[in-house]
């Protein structure tokens, strides 16, 4: 016998919720029990009187999958609000990354040069190292970090995914 | 001049106390400890909440949910942290997944100490946030009135469900001002109660163009009220269609109805399965297509077009796709529906055809079991159960295994309340404490617990609650001396290779249940059935009937795992004795 596995699609939720103690391992402990994955998820508070928080989850299934995902979110007492940005349309995600690279020479030259190209911002340098800070969407921070491989990446930090929808409405 | 209203202060464990008979409260289950002193010295104050003390936490929470599920009011628990929070988590994953009102009040260790490995520390609410609706840490006392009235609000509206409130001992002795919190709902938890207009209408059409409709209702009408139930039978009156049910939803609609198909699924009867499999409308009512319902998911009921009527969201299109899902609650909808149907003048057919075949499939007669002079057919015991009984709407509750499918199949509810099971979790030893807790419910009422040898064991110890609060509660235990299921699951896919399921050393029930102060009955010979069933209805007080029963009489018809509803057993012969690997490693 085999364990057969289902063709996946990536989808970006935004999710409203109470910013209350546990509301964090609630959300991820639900994705582990239920079998779901998370790609990526960032949280932040984001009203005036620090009452709500956005999740950002980048998530990929089956679409049967994504569809009970959103309804077990929406379940949860502390969610406010599930919105499926990928099936909504056209949106904006961004993620930021910090890069440190270390070399001397060619290489460290060529750093620079694909900095610039790839519009990364210097925001630490000594003789033999530099840290870029980078923004964009996640694929081309991918890119970035990859050709950084090559000419002496030391580490890098990613914030994860943030999306938001295109146009004068909020999600 | 104006003069600022004083309020009074009160301890962490006043406030919980006083807010719970705010809330109406009057039974307690629960189990004293370190951590919740403060709470049982308060409750000493309070002889109107009674408090019923169980010798095992677990036993606490069946019972609990024993009680809700026959009086339809939220079950309370009350234990300690540590040992007796986690105790009590199976009896809260049950009522997570049967979906029973239950609110669990654990005790914890004092704030400052949270996170040190403090004697009978254990993180009560990580461990239990999955198998709970909502759960709380409480920090200060001033917030237990609030989390409480929402705890229980969230327990009880939408689909109901567990919710455990962990309170710090020192928060039960710190003290804070008390504003009583009745009437306060918190609007953050509003579940949708009213069908989408459009989606009833919707229904209404594919309702009027059927020629082979079924309902297929679940526990959910019960949750939603005894009203629901009448709602059923109207709509099941005014449509003519047949009715079939889940384990969880049996006595929604009367059994003695020549709509009635019995019920459905793994265990239920061939003309059920059967009409689900060729029905081309499932009108599926408060049901949420659990695997033991469905058989194999791409053979279920292929030609037919589904609603699910459900009050959760995420029930609809978990495990199979349905064309229309109608958000609420069942009673109402169904209600929203009647009124459509009847405003469009709906005749129902008389669906002669589909009639027709249903006779058919009736005519097998799939719950026919061998007959013997010498040794008692569990299902007989059951059958005649049921004849003493039936006038006194008794309330049944059952362990899990062979002995409760055999209830389910031949006792017959005319009434909801009254069939008290784990289904979803399928829990041994929840039997004996949900009898408990329904008896509290009800003090008039019969309430026997229909029991396997094996399961009573695993919370045999509540003989001594019964005993102490003079419940009569009966229990009527089928002995085969076998773990049923498990022997039967063996002889059908393990070529009869009995691993550990034999009851070795069983204790002497009679003897047992005398010592706890309880009347124990021996029923060994068919011919005595009847005079030692009349004799437990009799007998004032708690009694216990070891009934000896065939021992490898298997449960029949049967949908053996990864088949499909037309590939039933229903005999013996149909058995092969081997399953594949993909077959096996089903539950």
């Amino acid at each position: 016998m085999h364990i057969k596995e289902e063709k996946v699609e990536r989808h970006v939720l935004a999710v409203l919720v109470d910013n209350e103690a546990g509301i964090l391992a609630r959300i991820a402990g639900m994705f582990t029990a239920r079998g779901y994955n998370i790609e990526s998820l960032t949280v932040a508070d984001i009203s005036a009187d620090h009452a709500i928080s956005r999740i950002t989850i980048a998530t990929n299934g089956p679409p049967h999958v994504i569809e009970q995902i959103i309804a077990q979110l929406d379940r949860l007492v502390p969610v406010h609000s599930v919105r499926d940005l990928t099936e909504a349309g056209p949106h904006v995600q961004r993620e930021l990354a910090l890069v440190k690279v270390s070399g001397k020479g060619e290489n460290r030259i060529e750093a620079m040069r694909l900095a610039d190209v790839y519009r990364a911002r210097v925001v630490d340098a000594t003789t033999e190292s530099f840290v870029f800070e980078i923004t964009g969407a996640p694929d081309k921070i991918q890119t970035f970090v990859g050709l950084m491989r090559e000419v002496g990446l030391v580490e890098v930090g990613r914030t994860g995914v943030v999306a938001i929808g295109r146009g004068p409405d909020a999600a | 001049m104006i003069m600022e209203l004083k309020v009074a202060e009160k301890s962490g464990a006043e406030i919980l106390v006083q807010t719970l008979l705010d809330l109406g409260v009057d039974t307690v289950f629960g189990y004293p400890g370190g951590a919740v002193l403060p709470i049982y010295d308060a409750l000493y104050d309070h002889p109107k909440i009674k408090h019923i003390l169980v010798r095992h936490e677990q036993a606490a929470t069946h019972a609990a949910e024993g009680y809700a599920r026959s009086t339809g009011k939220p079950g309370v628990v009350l234990v300690t942290s540590g040992p007796g929070a986690t105790n009590a988590v199976t009896g809260i994953t049950d009522a997570l997944m049967d979906s029973i009102p239950m609110v669990v009040i654990t005790g914890q260790v004092a704030t400052n100490l949270i996170g040190s490995d403090a004697f009978q520390e254990a993180d009560t609410v990580g461990i239990t946030r999955h198998c709970t609706k909502h759960n709380y840490l409480v920090k200060q006392p001033s917030d237990l009135a609030g989390v409480l009235t929402e705890a229980f609000h969230i327990a009880t509206q939408g689909r109901p469900g567990p919710v455990v409130v962990d309170i710090p001992k020192n928060v039960q002795v710190a003290e804070a001002e008390f504003r009583s919190h009745n009437g306060k709902i918190n609007p953050r938890y509003q579940p949708q109660i009213d069908g989408d207009f459009k989606a009833i209408n919707e229904a209404a059409e594919m309702i009027m163009q059927a020629k082979a409709p079924i309902l297929y209702t679940g526990g959910g009408i019960i949750n939603s009220g005894p009203k629901a139930s009448e709602t059923l039978c109207q709509l099941a009156e005014l449509l003519g269609a047949p009715v079939t049910s889940t384990l969880m939803g049996l006595g929604a609609f009367s059994a003695s109805s020549e709509q009635w198909l019995g019920m459905l699924g793994m265990h239920g009867t061939f003309e059920a399965n059967m009409a689900m499999n060729r029905a081309d409308l499932v009108v599926c009512l408060g049901a949420r297509f659990d695997d033991r319902i469905t058989g194999r998911i791409d053979a279920f009921s292929p030609n037919s077009k589904k609603i699910h009527v459900d009050i959760d969201r995420s029930s609809v299109n978990k495990t199979i796709r349905v064309d229309l899902p109608v958000i609420g609650d069942v009673g109402r909808v169904m209600e929203q529906l009647l009124a459509v149907l009847k405003g469009r003048k709906f005749n129902a057919p008389d669906y002669e055809e589909w009639w027709a075949r249903i006779k058919g499939w009736r005519a097998t007669n799939c719950l026919a079991y061998p007959e013997s002079k010498t040794e008692i057919m569990p299902q007989e015991a059951i059958r005649k159960l049921w004849e003493a009984t039936h006038e006194r709407d008794p309330i049944i509750t059952t362990e899990v295994g062979q002995h409760q499918m055999w209830a389910a199949q031949h006792f017959d509810f005319e009434k909801p309340n009254k069939w008290l099971t784990s289904g979803g979790l399928g829990t041994m030893g929840y039997g004996l404490p949900a009898a408990i807790g329904a008896q509290l419910g009800d003090p008039d009422a019969l309430v026997i617990d229909i029991a396997g040898e094996a399961s009573i064991q695993m919370n045999i110890q509540e003989l001594g609650t019964a005993s102490q609060y003079r419940l009569p509660v009966k229990i009527f235990i089928l002995n085969n001396e076998y773990m049923g299921m498990v022997r039967q699951w063996q002889e059908l896919t393990y070529e009869s290779r009995y691993s550990n399921s034999y009851s070795d050393s069983l204790p002497d029930f009679i003897k047992l249940a005398e010592s706890y102060g309880w009347t124990g009955i021996l029923i060994e010979d068919p011919s005595d059935l009847e005079a030692g069933i009349k004799k437990m209805i009799e007998t004032d007080g708690p009694v216990l009937v070891d009934c000896r029963v065939a021992k490898l009489a298997n449960c029949f018809p049967m949908i053996p795992s990864g088949a499909a509803h037309t590939d039933m057993l229903l005999t013996p012969e149909d058995v092969k004795g081997t399953m594949d690997d993909n077959a096996k490693a089903l539950v």
